[in-house]
C-alpha cells in the first residue's frame, strides 16, 4: 500500500461511492417502507417491481419508439396501474390473514414477475440510455458517474417529499392513522381501503423511478431484481416503518458495502459486498429488532 | 387421513389421539403400503420410478418445513440452506472418512439441526415479517460461507462427488434400488411427523402458532419449543439434503439456493399448512409440475419460441406458474390440497342423499 495520503484518498472515494449508492438503495427501500407503513404488508417483490419498471421503460423506448420522457412517464403510469391492480386482486382478499399469507403472496408475485420477461420479450440485457452526460464528475479524489448523482438527487427529493407528506399533509396524517389502527381509523371516517390503494400507488411511483435509475446504471434484465435483496438490510437497520430510517439504513448499507468491497475483498477473494450488509442486519435483529427508528409493537391477548 | 366416520363416539383421550382411529384407516394404510412397496416398483418403468424418488425426497423436506411453518407458525425462507448443511456434512464425512450412509445421514441431520437452532435464536425476540427476513439472511449467509470455504465445499466448483450408498454389500445404483431406499425414509418421516403432531410437543407447537403469549401463560416454555421446532425442522431438512446428495451422487450448493426454499414453501402452501397429508400432496404436486411444464413447452413451445431458447422458456414458465399457483391457493383455498381432498370426501360422505 501507498502513503498515508493515498490511503485516506482511497477511503474517501470508497465512502463517497458508498454514500451515493446507499442513497439510491434508500429510494427503493422507500417503496417498501411506504407499503409497510400504511398497510402492514411486506413486499418481497420490491426488487421485481424495480426490474419491471426498467422493462416498461425500455420496451416503450425500443418497441414503440417513444421519446425518452414519454417512455419514463409511461413506466411510471404502468407501475401505478399495476400496483393498483395488485392491491385489488391479490392483497385485499388477504386482509386479516396471518402474516405468512401476505409474505408468500408477494414471493409468488416476485416469481411471476421474474418469469414473465424471458417468455414475452426475451432475456437479453437491454440498455436504458438517459439524456445525461456520462463523463464522471470529480469530488476531490473521488469520482461519481452523473447517473449516480441524478439518483442521489431524486432520492433526496423523494425522501424529503414523503417526510413532509406524512408529517403535514391531510392525506399523510390519515395514512398514519390507518397504519396505527385500522378500526379506529375507519370509525373516524377514513376510507381505509382507498388509502391502501394510494400507498401501493406511491410505492409504484417510487419503484418506477428506482427502476429507471438503476436500470440505466446496470442495464435492464432479470438480474436487476437482485437490487431488491439489498432492501432488507436497509429497512431492518432503519426500522421497517421509518422514512428517515430508510435514509440512514441506506447510507450505512452503502458505506459498509463499499468499504467491505475495498478492504475485505482482496483478503477473502470477493463477494463480501453482498454478504456484509446481511451480517450487519442479523446483528441488528438480535439486539434491536425494530431497528433504529422502527415502532415497537406491543402485543395484547 | 383417508377414513370417513359416522359420528364421534370416542370416550377416552387415548382413542381420540390414536394414529388409526378406525379399522378402515388401518386397512387403507396397509393397502397404500402394499401399493407402494410391491405393486409400484413391479409395474412402473425406471423413468417413472425416478420421479417417485424425487417425490420421496421432497416429502421429507416438506414435512420438515411444515413442522416449522404449519404447526409452529414460524416462517422460514432458509429451508434450502439447512439442506445444504446436511448435504455437505454428509458428503465430507463420506469422502474424507469413508463413512457409510447410516452414519452420514443422521450426522447430516444433526449438523443441520445444530445450525437451524442457531438460526432460530432470533425467533425468540422477533416474529412474522422480521423472522422471514432473518431467515432469508441466514439462507444467503450459509450459502456464501459454504461457497467461500474450500474445506467445506471441496474447492472451486463447490461440489463434492459422493460414493453410492451400500446396503448389505450391494451398491444402490439403479432407480429401483434407490426407490426402496428413499421410500423407507419417506415413510419413516411421515409416521414420525404424525406421531410428533399428536404428542405433547406437537400440541405445544400448535399452541404457540395459535397464540404464543397465551401459550406461554399456560406454561409452555416458548424458548425451548421454538428452538425445538427449528431443530426438528432443520433435522428433516438436513436428512432431505443428504438424500438428494446420495440420489444425485454429488453435493452442489446450486441445488440448495433460495428458489429451492421457495419451492418448499410452495409445497406446504399448495398442499396445506399444518397437515401431514398436505405436505405429501404438496410434495407430489410441486415435484411433478415442472416435469409436466417442461414436457408441454418442449412439445408445443416450438411454435411460439425459438427452439434454442426452449429450456430457458420452460424455466421461466415454471416460475410464472408457481407464482400463480401460490397466489391462487392463498386467495382461494388457503388450507390447500388437503382441504380440497376433505371437501371432496365430505361431499361423497352423504352422496347421493346430501340433504
Amino acid at each position: 500500500m501507498g502513503s498515508m495520503k493515498e490511503e485516506l484518498e482511497f477511503l474517501f472515494s470508497l465512502v463517497v461511492s458508498g454514500v451515493s449508492i446507499g442513497l439510491m438503495y434508500s429510494l427503493i427501500a422507500l417503496g417498501f417502507v411506504l407499503v409497510y407503513k400504511a398497510t402492514d404488508a411486506i413486499n418481497f417483490a420490491q426488487g421485481e417491481f424495480v426490474m419491471l419498471a426498467g422493462f416498461f421503460a425500455t420496451s416503450a423506448l425500443t418497441l414503440k419508439g417513444m421519446p425518452i420522457l414519454a417512455a419514463l412517464l409511461f413506466a411510471i403510469i404502468a407501475m401505478v396501474a399495476m400496483s393498483f391492480a395488485l392491491e385489488r386482486i391479490v392483497l385485499r382478499p388477504l386482509l386479516g390473514r396471518p402474516v405468512i399469507s401476505v409474505i408468500m403472496a408477494t414471493i409468488g408475485l416476485a416469481a411471476i414477475l421474474r418469469g414473465l420477461p424471458p417468455i414475452t420479450i426475451g432475456a437479453q440485457t437491454k440498455a436504458l440510455v438517459l439524456p445525461i452526460p456520462d463523463t464522471p464528475i470529480n469530488f476531490g479524489p473521488a469520482t461519481i458517474p452523473p447517473i449516480q448523482l441524478l439518483g442521489v438527487t431524486v432520492s433526496l427529493v423523494f425522501l424529503a417529499g414523503f417526510t413532509w407528506f406524512f408529517m403535514k399533509s391531510r392525506m399523510g396524517v390519515a395514512m398514519r392513522a390507518v397504519a396505527d389502527n385500522q378500526q379506529v381509523a375507519m370509525a373516524m371516517g377514513i376510507n381505509v381501503e382507498r388509502y391502501f390503494a394510494i400507498a401501493w400507488a406511491m410505492a409504484g411511483v417510487v419503484s418506477a423511478l428506482g427502476g429507471i435509475i438503476w436500470g440505466s446504471m446496470l442495464g435492464v434484465d432479470t438480474q436487476l431484481a437482485l437490487v431488491g435483496l439489498k432492501v432488507f438490510p436497509v429497512v431492518i437497520l432503519g426500522g421497517l416503518d421509518s422514512i428517515i430510517g430508510a435514509v440512514l439504513g441506506g447510507l450505512i448499507v452503502g458505506t459498509v458495502e463499499s468499504l467491505a468491497a475495498g478492504y475485505l475483498d482482496p483478503l477473502v477473494g470477493g463477494g463480501t459486498k453482498d454478504f456484509a450488509p446481511y451480517v450487519l442486519m442479523i446483528v441488528m435483529l438480535m439486539f434491536k429488532p425494530y431497528g433504529m427508528f422502527g415502532k415497537h409493537k406491543i402485543e395484547r391477548i | 387421513m383417508f377414513h370417513r366416520e359416522a359420528g364421534n363416539f370416542k370416550t377416552t383421550y387415548a382413542s381420540d389421539m390414536a394414529l388409526f382411529p378406525l379399522p378402515i384407516t388401518r386397512w387403507t394404510a396397509a393397502a397404500l403400503a402394499v401399493l407402494f412397496i410391491v405393486i409400484v416398483p413391479l409395474v412402473l418403468h425406471e423413468y417413472y420410478l425416478s420421479i417417485f424418488n424425487l417425490v420421496f425426497i421432497a416429502i421429507v423436506g416438506a414435512l420438515g418445513l411444515n413442522i416449522l411453518v404449519g404447526y409452529t407458525g414460524q416462517i422460514s425462507i432458509g429451508h434450502a440452506a439447512f439442506m445444504s448443511v446436511g448435504a455437505y456434512t454428509a458428503a465430507n464425512l463420506a469422502t474424507k472418512l469413508g463413512l457409510p450412509f447410516w452414519v452420514t445421514l443422521p450426522a447430516g441431520g444433526l449438523m443441520a439441526a445444530f445450525i437451524g437452532t442457531i438460526v432460530g435464536i432470533p425467533s425468540l425476540r422477533i416474529k412474522g415479517t422480521y423472522l422471514a427476513i432473518a431467515t432469508l439472511a441466514s439462507q444467503l449467509i450459509i450459502e456464501w460461507v459454504i461457497n467461500h470455504t474450500p474445506a467445506i465445499s471441496g474447492g472451486a466448483a463447490a461440489s463434492i462427488q459422493v460414493p453410492r450408498p451400500t446396503l448389505f454389500g450391494i451398491d444402490l445404483k439403479s432407480q429401483s434400488q434407490l426407490y426402496f431406499f428413499l421410500l423407507f425414509f419417506a415413510m419413516l418421516a411421515i409416521v414420525a411427523t404424525m406421531n410428533l403432531a399428536r404428542s405433547r410437543i406437537g400440541r405445544a407447537f400448535v399452541a404457540i402458532r395459535d397464540q404464543d403469549i397465551a401459550a406461554e401463560i399456560i406454561g409452555i416454555n416458548i424458548f425451548r419449543y421454538k428452538l425445538l421446532a427449528f431443530a426438528i425442522s432443520s433435522f428433516y431438512a438436513g436428512v432431505c439434503g443428504v438424500l438428494y446428495t446420495y440420489y444425485f451422487g454429488i453435493a452442489n450448493y446450486e441445488a440448495f439456493q433460495i428458489n429451492v426454499s421457495i419451492d418448499y414453501l410452495a409445497m406446504i402452501i399448495v398442499g396445506g399448512l399444518g397437515s401431514v397429508l398436505g405436505s405429501v400432496l404438496g410434495a407430489i404436486f410441486v415435484t411433478m409440475l415442472p416435469i409436466a411444464i417442461r414436457t408441454v413447452v418442449e412439445t408445443f413451445g416450438g411454435y411460439i419460441w425459438d427452439t434454442n431458447a426452449l429450456s430457458a422458456v420452460a424455466a421461466s414458465m415454471r416460475l410464472v406458474i408457481f407464482g400463480m399457483l401460490i397466489i391462487l391457493f392463498l386467495v382461494l383455498e388457503p388450507e390447500g390440497l388437503a382441504r380440497l381432498w376433505r371437501n371432496i370426501r365430505n361431499y361423497f360422505r352423504a352422496w347421493p342423499f346430501s340433504y
